[in-house]
């Protein structure tokens, strides 16, 4: 379980985030949803300890990163898979080192059963035979899913996702969003999503976390969005392209008219 | 008011950075072994593929030392091989380990801080951070190790080839003959001079891996912020090339 207490951010006379508590529960998937700038990626940043928090804590199955060694840091962090914003492939290597990379260096598996667990990452992102590519022959959208690949590679027990379907076409978003929902299920890993694409959240989310104004403007079960619960978070979900259609209906969202 | 403070305490901010980033390298030497291959691949890239240009470098500075010398001793009353004991103490003193530092603060420093400064700001450095490797140990420390190792090689190349080239260009241009320059060279020859150069080899290879580390490490604001990490870096080492070379001449000499 991951728990966010008292978080505050700030970049010089710039807050950021200010007094965020809450707690990513084990195996579920969790949104965290805002405007651009809202500090999203920030927060998300503070969970693998890549940035401190000016005050407050964070919680990884009970340890405190932020009083971490580095050296205990470095242990937590290898529970995380993380898929980047822009994929962060090592450029100067292909596609197969790229995800062999961690294995690699973190796991006593012989050559052959690390081609053998690449081939299998491969295929649960549906890009099996790219391995030869490098990452500049790929597309965006092929290359966060080999990013994809290498976060799952060593079976993380956490994967944070920062904007999976930006700047993707709304087809490979929606199969980078079934990726996030298979991979939960069939991993069973504990997931947080940043994205303030809707479509991704109500595909792949159990819950949402909405960040607005520096602070944590509300959390809550995906479902409980029909019901509008709150107004600014009626007004951002309603900005988006598509708006809250019949959830029984087989396609959650409809085109606004 | 503040913005003078931090126009003042900008530079002790930055050797603060540096310091902590080399501290951070020298404590993961006891991880080197986990980086071997990246190392030798360091060793070859900073090393093995700059010896064609600074060995052109050297060549041609040992060429118009030679010819220069040469015309500024045009005298009957001067021995030729005077030229020799010039040329080549001048090379391993300071012509072929300064000329060369420069140059591979360009090619070694530039590109050193345009690759960590394009995987910092495309979160590459982040990646491996959050799979659990150091960073540091993985870029910084075998970037300045080889830096360390394959200056002086680079060094010794430079200055060969350089007094090579001082005595081709001696002997065929009809200034003074192989024999006279190597007289000239052997006659006033002290066996400190090369030490001293593969002390400053050393001490510039530390210079410019470090920096270019440096600066590409902590390069923000996209591919402006490479550019001006490329180009700091190039700069930055040029300058204190000149401050380490009086510091040494100095001190040694």
């Amino acid at each position: 379980m991951i728990r966010i207490e008292h978080l505050s951010k700030g970049f010089g006379s710039l807050e950021v985030l200010n007094d965020i508590s809450f707690e990513v529960r084990d195996g579920e998937t969790l949104a965290i949803i805002g405007r651009s700038g809202s500090g999203k990626s920030v927060l998300m940043k503070h969970m693998v300890g890549l940035l401190k928090p000016d005050a407050g804590h964070v919680h990884v199955d009970g340890r405190d990163l932020c009083c971490a060694e580095y050296g205990e840091l470095r242990k937590l962090r290898k529970r995380f898979g993380v898929l980047f914003q822009g994929g962060a492939l090592f450029d100067s290597m292909d596609t197969f080192d790229n995800i062999a990379f961690p294995l690699e260096y973190f796991s006593d598996l012989t050559s052959s059963e690390v081609e053998a667990r690449v081939e299998e990452c491969l295929s649960l992102v549906n890009l099996e035979g790219v391995g030869a590519k490098k990452p500049s022959e790929l597309s965006g959208g092929m290359r966060k899913r080999v990013a994809l690949a290498r976060a799952i590679a060593l079976e993380p027990q956490y994967i944070l996702y920062d904007e999976p379907t930006s700047g993707l076409d709304p087809e490979t978003s929606n199969t980078i969003d079934q990726l996030i929902s298979h991979l939960s299920d069939e991993l069973n890993v504990t997931s947080v999503v940043v994205t303030h694409d809707m479509h991704s959240v109500l595909t792949s989310a159990d819950r949402v976390a909405f960040l607005h104004d520096t602070n944590l403007h509300w959390i809550g079960p995906v479902d409980a969005l029909h019901d509008r619960p709150d107004p600014v978070l009626d007004a951002f979900v309603r900005a988006s392209e598509y708006h809250l259609g019949d959830p029984s209906a087989s396609v959650p969202l409809t085109q606004d008219s | 008011m503040s913005s003078l403070l931090e126009f003042l305490f900008s530079p002790l901010r930055a050797l603060g950075r540096y310091s902590i980033l080399m501290a951070r390298a020298a404590a993961s030497l006891d991880e080197i072994r986990t980086y071997w291959s990246n190392l030798f691949d360091q060793m070859v890239r900073i090393g093995i593929d700059s010896i064609p240009i600074v060995s052109l470098a050297g060549a041609f500075s040992g060429a118009v030392l030679t010819v220069q010398t040469s015309y500024q001793l045009e005298s009957p009353f001067i021995p030729r091989s005077i030229i020799g004991s010039i040329v080549v103490p001048s090379m391993m003193l300071e012509l072929s380990v300064v000329v060369m530092g420069f140059i591979l603060a360009g090619r070694v420093g530039a590109r050193i801080a345009a690759e960590l400064g394009t995987m910092r700001v495309s979160e590459q450095i982040d990646a491996l951070e959050v799979m659990g490797l150091n960073s540091v140990g993985f870029l910084v420390l075998p970037r300045v190790l080889a830096g360390v190792l394959m200056f002086p090689v680079l060094y010794v190349a430079s200055c060969a080839i350089g007094i090579g080239g001082g005595v081709a260009v001696g002997h065929f241009g009809g200034f003074i003959t192989a024999g006279e320059f190597m007289d000239g060279a052997r006659q006033f020859f002290k066996p400190f001079d090369p030490f001293f150069g593969l002390i400053k080899a050393v001490t510039f290879g530390f210079i410019v891996t470090s920096i270019a580390c440096y600066k590409g490490y902590y390069t923000t604001s996209g591919a402006e912020g490479v550019g001006d990490s490329t180009t700091e870096a190039a700069v930055l080492s040029c300058v204190f090339i000149l401050v380490a070379d009086l510091i040494l001449a100095v001190t040694l000499l």
